[in-house]
Formats: C-alpha cells, structure tokens, sequence
C-alpha cells in the first residue's frame, strides 16, 4: 500500500472557502459593487430566512430519532436545504445593517424574531412533523416560484435555487400524508390529530401587510395572499387522496398569529435559547 | 426467496465440498473477490456478518455523540456541515447493512441484536461529547483511526464490503479534516477556546488509540481474518501509523498529544509510547462505558416510537399492491 493510500486525507491545510460563494445569490453586482439590501428588502428576506431557520433547526432534532434510517437521512435532507435558504437570505438582510448571517442567527432576541407561528410548533409525534412539513412545503413551492421573478436579482438568485429543493420537500411530506392517512387505523388516527393541531396555524402565511404591499408594488415580494388558491388546491388533492378533511375554517380554532412582528408562542424561546446558547457564551469568538 | 445461503448451498452440492473450497481457497490466494452467490465456508461468512454488522452498528450508534451538537453547533456554517456529517453516518451505515444483508441476515435481524444488546459496536461511542471541541477531536482523531483501519478494508476479499468501504473512506476523509479545521479555529481563537480544544484532545486521544484493538499477542481473531484477505495489517501496526499521522498534525494545530513518553525511536523506526490502559478498553467494550446504556437506550426508543410509522407504511404498502393486483 502507497502512502497515498494511507492517508486519504493527504496533507491537511485549512480551507478558507469564501463565504460568498457558498451563498446562493450573495456575489456581487454585475457592475461589481457589493450588493446591499434596502430597509424593506432586508426585512423581507429576515422572514423568509428565520421561517426557513426555525424550521431547520426543528428538523435537526430529528436526526437519531427520526422511525427509520431512511427519514433521518430524509429529514436531515430537508433541513441542509432549509439552512442553505437561511444562510442565503439572512446574509442578504443584513447587508442592510452590516450584520452577518451569525449575528443575525445567533445574537437577536425572540421578539426580533420574524418568523411565522407554523414554523415554531414543536416537532410532537411523526404525524405533526409531517403535518407541518405539508402546509410548509406546499406553502414553500408557492412561494419560491413566484419570488424566481422577482425584480431583486438576489432574492430571484435566492428563490429559483430554493423552489427545486422544496419540491422535493414538498412531495416527500405527500407520501408520508398519504402512508399515514391511509396506512394503519393508528396512523390514521395520528394524522388527523395532527392535522387538526397544525391547521390553526395555516392562515398567518397567507396574510398580507404594508411592508409586502409597498414591495409587491416594486415587484420585490410576493403578496401571500396571491399564494392561497394554489396552495388550497393542492392541499385539496392531496386530502382527496388521503379521505382527510381540512379542519372547517368556521368552527376550528384560528391562532392569532403575529410572528411577523416579533411576537410569537411559547415555542421559540427554548428553540432559540438552545440554539445560542453556545455562540453567546464566548462573545466575539469565531468558529 | 433464495438466500444467497440457499445459492451457496446449492453451488456445494452440485461442485461438492471439496471442489467449493479449493476454489473458494483459489481465489483468495489470487487475492480476488468474493462474491454473494459464491460458495463461501460457514466462518467467513458469520465473521464477515459479525464484522459487517459492527460497524453499521457503529455509524448508526456514532451518529449519537455528534448529534448533541446539531442544536447548538456554534455558527450556521458549522451547523451545517455538522448535520451533513451525521447525515452521512446514517448512509454508511445504510449502505453496510446491505452489505450484511447480501450474506443471508436482514436488517430487521441486526437492528433487533443492536437495541437488544447483543451486538457490538465501537465502544468509541460510548464516550461523552460534553463540548464542541469533542466535534472536532471526534472528527480528528476517531475518524482519523477510522480512516486507518478502513482505508485497507477497501480491497477486503468479500466484494460488496469492499466496494461499501470506497464510498465511505472518500466521505470519512472529508469528516476527519472538518475535524481538524474546528480544532485549528478554536487553537486560533481565544483562550476559553484553546483550553476547550486541549481539553477534547487529552480526552480522545486514548480511546483513540483503543480503536484498533488489542496489542496483536493479544487479539484472537486476527490471524484467521488476516488469512482471509479481510483484514491486511495488525492492530499494533496500524496504531503506530496513525500516531505517525497525528504528530505532525499536532503540531500544526497546537495541541499536545498527552502521552509524555511519545517519541519516535530511530533505531526501531517507529513511535515509544506509554503503555495503553487496556482495563479501561475492558470496561468500556463490557457495556460499562459512561454513556453505554444511554446510547442504546436512544437507538430503543426511536426503534420502539418508530414503529407505528413502519406499519402504516407496510400496511399502506400492501393496501396499494392489493388494489393494482384487483385491478390488473
């Protein structure tokens, strides 16, 4: 044996990759100046990247746990490419500020925290994660596909990499909707729990505000209002295919929702506290 | 279904003992592979089970010390390679298991002798990962002993063990130089940082070293696997490699390798070092490891909580072939 093959790894230096070119959409202009997000595109991107964080961090806890090899690897899967949209959009926003996308993650409170309440409920059994993963992924695709046209060149970059990943993500929560709905009189039964559980939480996605109205009119954002019908109809399909019923708007309970303005449920202040727990204890430090 | 231990058995009667092992025999001696539906001897094929198994049973554990830190890991883009890492564990250890199951034993079978205790696996794993240096000397030095004992499993006589071992030493290579970039950082940070990583380092290092195996006088099933082609070098070579890997290393990190006697011997042209406390190797490989019964524990739990899913899959699974074969 060579030595070659002894020792795969070769000579061991460090690897500075920079940072930009692991980010979809963060290189410079085509003129080459830096690209620096205005007040309300920064604040735009904030919730898309801590929707997409929180949700990462969820999936994250997965691993080891998750009812078959296979899912840890799925769900882990899923959250890679939740954290890749993270990095990416919390990287734009704050070049409004001059925050990196680690003080942006590691460094603000709950209340300065925009992600929408969906996001933040615990991961609970099999079926609530995936229940989650459903109203998430068909919400994600909606989005992303629309925001590929978006006039920002960054967030365009952003969502068109983005809108292939949640498809995926989207058709993997499919199948588990329907291999549980349909699979045992147990799983069924889980299902529509969990079904009832997640609904609640369906409707702050789709609410419109200023802040989206003033960049729809600049063809910066997406209207999530504009998104409901699509995500309705697929939904639709895939509980015609399952014989599940969505929760009647009328009688079911409807969470009040708020995240987009930094209020939010129980759920994010231990999600966050772990989560920085470790970036927090050494001020300034770099890893 | 036809086992390949059913093929196996056919092959023998229709070539004959004899005939079976003197070709099975033939093509070791040319070193060359051998394949599921080859005839093979009992023994080959449990050690290779045994060995195959293990060491699934090893990625599957080993995904457990480092998913501590998925939650906390310390910046996104170690929060990321973190999760990509351990992900990566559970393919290996996917790909390992069909490697065993090629030799007649399914994964439902091993994955009951893992969560009922009466499999191995490294007793590596049975360490805590308190800090997030131990990321990175887990990365360093138990993936870099990892890398030295399976970087030769890749040319192993059994072919689908083999070919498993390629795809997983190109991905081990990556985690152990992930490891050694998170303690490089942390060497170059502050000094909360630098005592955290000479911390992780005087724990690993050791167990480290117990990874392969006891002193070759000692270690009773090496002989025959080493005529079988399915292990290429001694527990007590391959130690001293690794060590001739590490100081240099060392040296670029900073860290100090915590064996005062470690020095290489010109004459004898390899490394003195201390004397390994096996007694502590005993207690950990008897299942009395610090974190032992919580690892097993864990793979229980998620087996055990895991199992409403699986049926509903199964049952999904059988409700649909039912209707395709009523409609067919």
């Amino acid at each position: 044996m060579s030595d070659a093959e002894l020792d795969p790894h070769g000579e061991v230096s460090v690897d500075r990759l920079a940072l930009a070119d692991e980010l979809a959409g963060a290189n410079a202009a085509a003129d080459g100046t830096a690209v620096v997000a205005s007040t309300d595109a920064a604040e735009y991107a904030l919730r898309l990247g801590d929707d997409a964080l929180v949700l990462a961090q969820q999936l994250g806890m997965w691993i080891t746990r998750a009812p078959e090899l296979e899912e840890d690897v799925a769900l882990g899967n899923i959250g890679l490419d939740l954290i890749g949209h993270a990095r990416s959009l919390l990287h734009y926003a704050g070049t409004a500020t001059g925050r990196s996308e680690d003080d942006l993650a590691y460094w603000r409170d709950e209340p300065e925290w925009r992600n929408a309440w969906l996001f933040e409920q615990p991961n609970g059994d099999f079926a609530h994660t995936i229940a989650r993963q459903l109203v998430a992924s068909a919400y994600l695709v909606e989005l992303y596909a629309a925001l590929s046209e978006s006039t920002d060149p960054t967030l365009a970059a952003i969502a068109a990499k983005a809108v292939k990943e949640v498809d995926y993500h989207r058709d993997h929560a499919v199948q588990w909707t329907l291999r549980l709905a349909g699979g045992t009189d147990e799983s069924r039964r889980r299902m529509i729990v969990a079904v009832g559980d997640t609904w609640p939480y369906v409707d702050e996605l789709f609410v419109d505000d200023e802040l989206v109205e003033r960049l729809a009119v600049e063809g910066v954002a997406v209207l999530p209002s504009t998104l409901r019908p699509a995500f309705d109809a697929v939904i639709g399909e895939v509980f015609a295919e399952a014989e599940l019923e969505p929760p009647s708007g009328r009688t079911a309970f409807i969470a009040s929702g708020g995240g987009r303005h930094g209020r939010h449920t129980e759920h994010l202040g231990p999600l966050l506290a772990e989560m920085q727990v470790l970036a927090r204890a050494h001020p300034g430090a770099s890893w | 279904m036809t086992t390949p231990a059913d093929l196996s058995a056919a092959s023998r009667e229709q070539h004959g003992d004899a005939d079976a092992q003197a070709l099975f025999d033939e093509l070791i001696a040319k070193d060359s592979r051998i394949e599921p539906r080859d005839w093979m001897p009992d023994a080959y094929r449990k050690t290779l089970i045994r060995q195959i198994s293990q060491h699934a049973h090893s990625e599957i554990i080993g995904m457990q010390p480092e998913s501590n830190w998925i939650a906390r890991a310390p910046s996104l883009k170690r929060k990321a390679i973190l999760m990509a890492k351990v992900q990566d564990e559970a393919g290996h250890g996917l790909y390992l298991y069909s490697a065993a199951q090629t030799l007649g034993i399914t994964r439902e079978e091993m994955m009951l002798q893992l969560i009922e205790g009466r499999a191995r696996y490294s007793s590596i794993f049975n360490y805590p990962t308190p800090t997030w240096a131990d990321m990175g000397a887990i990365g360093w030095l138990v993936d870099g002993a990892a890398i030295c004992n399976q970087v030769p499993l890749c040319r192993a006589s059994y072919g689908p063990y083999g070919r498993a071992m390629v795809r997983i030493c190109k991905e081990e290579s990556f985690h152990q130089r992930q490891g050694f970039e998170i303690l490089l950082e942390l060497m170059q940070g502050t000094e909360a940082q630098r005592e955290m990583a000479q911390d992780a380092v005087n724990r690993w290092y050791w167990p480290s070293l117990m990874m392969f195996g006891p002193p070759d006088d000692q270690s009773p099933n090496s002989a025959q696997s080493m005529a079988w082609n399915i292990k290429r070098f001694s527990n007590d070579e391959l130690r001293q490699r690794f060590v001739g890997m590490l100081v240099p290393q060392a040296e670029v990190l900073g860290v100090t390798l915590p064996d005062p006697k470690l020095r290489w011997n010109e004459a004898e042209q390899r490394y003195d070092m201390s004397e390994i406390d096996w007694t502590e190797f005993d207690e950990v490989l008897a299942g009395r490891g610090p974190a032992n019964a919580e690892r097993l524990r864990r793979r229980r739990e998620a087996h055990d909580e895991g199992a409403w899913v699986r049926e509903a899959a199964a049952a999904y699974a059988a409700k649909q072939a039912a209707r395709r074969a009523e409609a067919a």
